[in-house]
């Protein structure tokens, strides 16, 4: 990871950015006439299904597809035979790691082995979903059973069966390397970590346990393939990224990527599980063998079976501070599962532990295990979720040992700007100490919390986000109105957010601006929407693309007055001469004068920021607990957020609150469970319990603004932080309600009706 | 879904005459909120289904001075939309209320309910307390079944393959009475049972003595259970925490609760000794009142 630049100035008084304008698409939505992916409809368009492995590790010895093609309206048949071989299997990754694509390619369609419940193997492409239901039902496979690996623990025992006799280890956001047969391992140590524990007045050692969450995305995923030529492909698809799908594909294809059109429809959400392709090769390879285009729709139980999850953990924490409740040491192991392939949110759940304090003395050691289960994907934050849990709670565990104020406690011990961050550079404009101190101040803290078995809780969260690569391309009409066009998929309104910064920068009414989002033939390269970064990169490619355009305005604008360019100024949405007060024309009036100076206006730009802000979020929640039950109400709950600029602050708030519901959910209820042969136990959302209106109360938003250098508006990532603390602060809540100290996710009824009776069994 | 012959009759002995045809071929579809999901999922292939909402007297339910007399095909909502219903039947509201979300409630009847035979299903305990009979139809004309004769197994009832629930009746509340339902989820809505209890009183005239009590159990045994002798210990007790505490123990004794994802042997006894205690106290608060 690159030190953050540091940027030239950032920008603080604005007409547009901070004001909430109509959501472009809000209309669209609202009345149905958005289109998504299953609203493609295409002549002699056919309909694929999966066949999946009911068995979380076997041999595939023999598939026998004769029957499922003679079905009448069967058109297609494909197993993992009919899946092309990778010419490029292993492509560098940057900071030196490598993906094995051939890996992610397996995870489409198993060849000789599948390697969890759910795993697709065979497909068929039929005139209507039911024939090809009916078809994969009748295709007959003769499995060998292989021994399931179905728990980190048991997975890195010698002896455990290995899952791939070679790997390429995972390298999600920072490299793993080889250590075990089935994981791979990231160690980070510095200064003396076992003196300094020794040497400190309060320790305090925990081991944490949670379990894996879906992402809980409303559309399923959906993709629709059709060749429009021998060698030309054409996806409609839901993505949180059409280059990303393009990327993929012609690796899984060895096409060039020019010849792969990506088309990315309206998107029910992603989380980060829609960064990937499932289901995209298989329709294109039903599609080529059928002759004719072809769709595959994912039920819900598909996608909880089929696509990755956030994984399930184990963490030890050992952490000490002296009397003054300074932290000298900490230590922590790391058992993050992977799945069925390398690859999983190790690194940055290791590396987002603890960072958000300092440390003098670290031990991180994670390890990225591989066993029978889907391979796990981001999901929000990935990964930060469950080491902040455990790191979190051993510190508010440590704080009342050594009797220290919690909020004092990470005072004391907070990552201000300036200090060095353990990846080696010092910390950038943030506000910590700033949210801490409003945390004390906040009506919500400081209202008396009355009544039984009632408790408040807090907690800090740290997210990096990411920069990486974003392309825009603006176009002025003749009529004084803009078309902006970007490659990010837009998750959460960001069309809205893009044409803002367009507009502050063009100093035009957004009303003005309508931002498209692009297929891959349409516009330059972006990066998925993934790491909170739309708002932040693909915002700096816009006001990239905005300068450009104004200057080349200014060009013409000179033309018109006969004058050097350098003469024109712009500001406010008008023309100006220098010197010359009389010279001047509106935005508007320029470009109705596009033809007489040399032709349509247009500019683009393509970016690659590496000054991502950072972002910290802490909570306040009241919960009750029912001591009788174990069920756990959150009567109150506060989300405070350090977003740099809030672009548009409504929907700040909105990634606030669902960020802080999907950790209520994960906090107390979500959750896989496998049976002992490794099936999943609970595909649907009855037993895959997600939180409903009722489980939620309204989340209060504080937006704390820091300004990051690292963008000309100083806005920086907001998306993913908000599903950081919620569990910690929740437990924190639950402890100071009835007093348990809880290790595990999620905190259901039946967890803490079990500590509620063991500690009276023990007092 | 497989492929299957619908059929819309219009009077009860018209499905009646088709049930006696195909006798387990056969299904009937009230609001089809558990049928529609089970044939979704492949686990019933039924090759007819018969559309019960075309016959006038299965809609059809009455509330006079001898109870409630409820048509199979009635829905939950039809009952929670009429006061009558609302202040007479407390308990049935309670679960009725909380099946599913409003869309499903619309489409969603008390017979299906019962006929779907699920250990979790939320009105049949309250039924059970409440003392309501079934009647059932078939070629050789009805026959009447207390509710808690009705479940066999999961997913499993007394009528024969050629019979049909015809209707519900619920006893009118006598004086001094009052009932209560109330189920343990992990959320607070559309959610499955962890454990639930329906209970009834009767107390003396003054309320300070049980003179009889109906306790049923769900989610706690293959089927839902009528915990008889808990009820009937309470005749003649005081009302008082000693004596709700006895009931409490003894229907937790005759739960027969298994682990599994939704919940363990051990929550689920303590629940329904928790749900019986507190679904007694409100339903002594309503006889009191
Ligand atoms: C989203 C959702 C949430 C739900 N939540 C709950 C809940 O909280 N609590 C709960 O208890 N249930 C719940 N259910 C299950 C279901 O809604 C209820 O069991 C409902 O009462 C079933 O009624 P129905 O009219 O839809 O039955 P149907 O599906 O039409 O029928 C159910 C079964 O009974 C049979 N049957 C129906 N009527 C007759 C008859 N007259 N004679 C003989 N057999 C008959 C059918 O053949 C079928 O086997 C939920 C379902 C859904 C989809």
């Amino acid at each position: 990871m690159n030190a953050p630049e540091s940027g030239g100035k950032v920008k603080t008084e604005f007409t547009v950015l901070g004001t909430t304008p109509m959501r472009q698409d809000g209309m669209e939505k609202v009345t149905g006439a958005a289109r998504f992916g299953d609203d493609i409809h295409l002549p002699g368009m056919l309909h694929g299904k999966l066949l999946r492995s009911p068995h979380a590790h076997a041999r595939i010895k023999s598939i026998d597809t004769r029957k499922a093609a003679a079905m009448k309206g069967v058109r297609a048949v494909i197993t993992g035979a009919d899946m092309p071989t990778l010419n490029a299997g292993i492509i560098a990754a940057g900071e030196g790691g490598e993906v094995n694509m051939q890996d992610i390619a397996d995870n489409c369609m198993a060849r000789d082995r599948v390697f969890y419940d759910g795993h697709v193997l065979a497909a068929v492409a039929a005139d209507n979903p039911h024939i090809a239901e009916a078809a994969c039902g009748l295709i007959e496979v003769e499995y060998e059973l292989l021994e399931p690996v179905l728990n980190v623990h048991d997975a890195i025992k010698a002896g455990a069966p290995v899952l791939h006799e070679e790997y390429t280890p995972g390298a999600f956001l920072f490299p793993t390397q080889k250590a075990l047969p089935n994981a791979g391992r990231l160690f980070l140590e510095h200064g003396d970590v076992d003196g300094a524990l020794a040497a400190c007045d309060f320790v305090v050692e925990r081991e944490f346990s949670t379990k894996a969450v879906h992402q809980g995305y409303i559309e399923p995923h959906v993709t629709t393939a059709e060749w429009t030529s021998e060698e030309t492909l054409t996806i409609h698809t839901s993505t949180q990224g059409a280059f990303a799908i393009r990327d993929f594909l012609a690796s899984f294809m060895n096409m060039p990527l020019s010849k792969i059109k990506v088309i990315p429809m309206e998107i029910g959400g992603g989380f980060g599980g829609k960064d990937v392709v499932y289901i995209d090769s298989v329709a294109a390879v039903l599609a080529r063998k059928s002759g004719r285009p072809v769709k595959i729709f994912m039920s819900r139980s598909e996608v909880l079976r089929g696509t990755g999850p956030s994984p399930e953990t184990f963490i030890r924490v050992k952490m000490g501070c002296n009397k003054a409740g300074q932290l000298q040491a900490a230590d922590i192991y790391l058992l993050y599962e992977a799945g069925a392939y390398p690859g999983g949110p190790i690194a940055p759940g290791t590396l987002c532990s603890l960072t958000r304090y300092n440390v003098p003395n670290v031990r991180l050691d994670g390890y990225d295990v591989f066993l029978n289960k889907p391979k796990m994907k981001p999901y929000r934050a990935p990964g930060a979720t469950q080491s902040n849990f455990a790191a979190e709670s051993t510190l508010a565990d440590l704080a009342e040992k050594a009797g220290i104020d919690p909020i004092e406690m990470r005072l004391i011990n907070a990552l201000k700007p300036g200090d060095m961050m353990p990846m080696g550079f010092p910390c950038p404009p943030l506000g910590s100490i700033e949210m801490l101190n409003a945390i004390k101040t906040h009506p919500h803290y400081t209202a008396p919390l009355e009544g039984e078995n009632r408790g408040r809780g807090i907690a800090y969260g740290f997210w990096f986000g990411a920069g990486l690569a974003s392309s825009a391309e603006i176009r002025a009409n003749s009529d004084g109105t803009v078309n902006l066009t970007t490659g990010s998929a837009d998750l959460s309104g960001t069309r809205n957010t893009l044409g803002m910064q367009a507009a502050e920068q063009l100093g035009i009414d957004p009303a003005l601006i309508t931002t498209n989002v692009g297929d891959t033939d349409s516009v330059g390269y972006t990066f998925q929407s993934v790491g909170s970064r739309t708002t932040f990169a693909t915002g700096i490619a816009v006001i990239s693309a905005c300068k450009k355009l104004i200057g080349e305005m200014a060009r013409r604008a000179a033309m018109v007055w006969e004058v050097d360019a350098a003469e024109v100024v712009y500001a406010e949405g008008m023309f100006r001469l220098k010197g010359d007060a009389d010279k001047r024309m509106t935005f508007g009036e320029l470009c109705a004068k596009a033809d007489h100076t040399g032709g349509p206006l247009l500019a683009d730009a393509s970016e690659f920021p590496e000054g991502v802000g950072f972002q910290i979020a802490a909570n306040i929640v009241d919960v009750e607990v029912d001591p009788e039950t174990g069920k756990v109400d959150i009567l109150r709950f506060t989300a405070l957020q350090d977003v740099g600029k809030a672009v548009h602050p409504d929907y700040v708030e909105g990634q606030m609150q669902g960020g802080s519901v999907q950790g209520i959910g994960w906090a107390l209820n979500e959750e896989y469970v496998f049976d002992d042969q490794g099936r999943l136990s609970n595909p649907t959302l009855l037993d895959y319990r997600m939180p409903t209106a009722l489980d939620v109360p309204n989340i209060d938003c504080t937006i704390l603004e820091t300004p990051n250098p690292g963008h000309p508006f100083g806005v920086r990532g907001v998306g993913e932080v908000p599903i950081v603390p919620p569990p910690a602060a929740i437990r924190d809540a639950i402890k100071n309600a009835v007093g348990i100290h809880l290790c595990e996710l999620p905190m259901k009824p039946a967890v803490v009706l079990k500590a509620i009776r063991d500690q009276q069994g023990n007092s | 879904m497989h492929s299957f012959e619908f059929s819309t009759p219009t009077s009860v002995s018209e499905a009646v005459a088709m049930l006696a045809e195909q006798g387990a071929n056969a299904r009937i579809l009230a609001g089809g909120t558990d049928l529609l999901i089970g044939m979704r999922a492949g686990r019933l292939q039924p090759g007819l289904v018969v559309d019960a909402k075309g016959i006038p007297e299965l809609l059809e339910y009455q509330l006079g001075s001898d109870g409630l007399r409820l048509g199979a095909a009635v829905t939950c909502r039809t009952l929670y939309d009429d006061p009558g219903v609302v202040e007479g039947y407390p308990a049935l509201i309670e679960a009725v209320s909380i099946i599913g979300g409003i869309p499903t409630q619309g489409r969603a009847t008390v017979g299906g309910n019962l006929c779907n035979a699920a250990p979790s299903g939320d009105t049949i305990p309250a039924l059970i307390a409440l003392g309501a009979v079934a009647t059932l139809i078939g070629p050789d004309g009805p026959r009447q079944l207390p509710v808690e004769a009705i479940c066999l197994a999961p997913g499993r009832t007394a009528l024969a393959a050629n019979e049909l629930l015809l209707s519900i009746h619920i006893p009118a509340p006598v004086a001094n009475s009052g009932a209560c339902y109330q189920r343990f989820i992990p959320r607070n809505e559309m959610d499955i049972a962890v454990a639930s209890v329906g209970s009834s009183v009767v107390l003396s005239a003054d309320g300070g003595t049980f003179e009889s009590a109906r306790i049923a159990l769900g989610s706690v045994g293959p089927t839902p259970i009528f915990a008889q002798a808990a009820g009937a210990l309470l005749a003649g007790q005081p009302v008082s925490d000693a004596s709700l505490q006895q009931a409490a123990d003894a229907a937790e004794a005759a739960a027969t609760p298994i682990n599994d994802m939704r919940g363990t042997i051990e929550q689920r006894k303590q629940l329904i000794n928790v749900l019986t205690r507190r679904t007694l106290r409100e339903a002594v608060s309503r006889a009191q009142a």
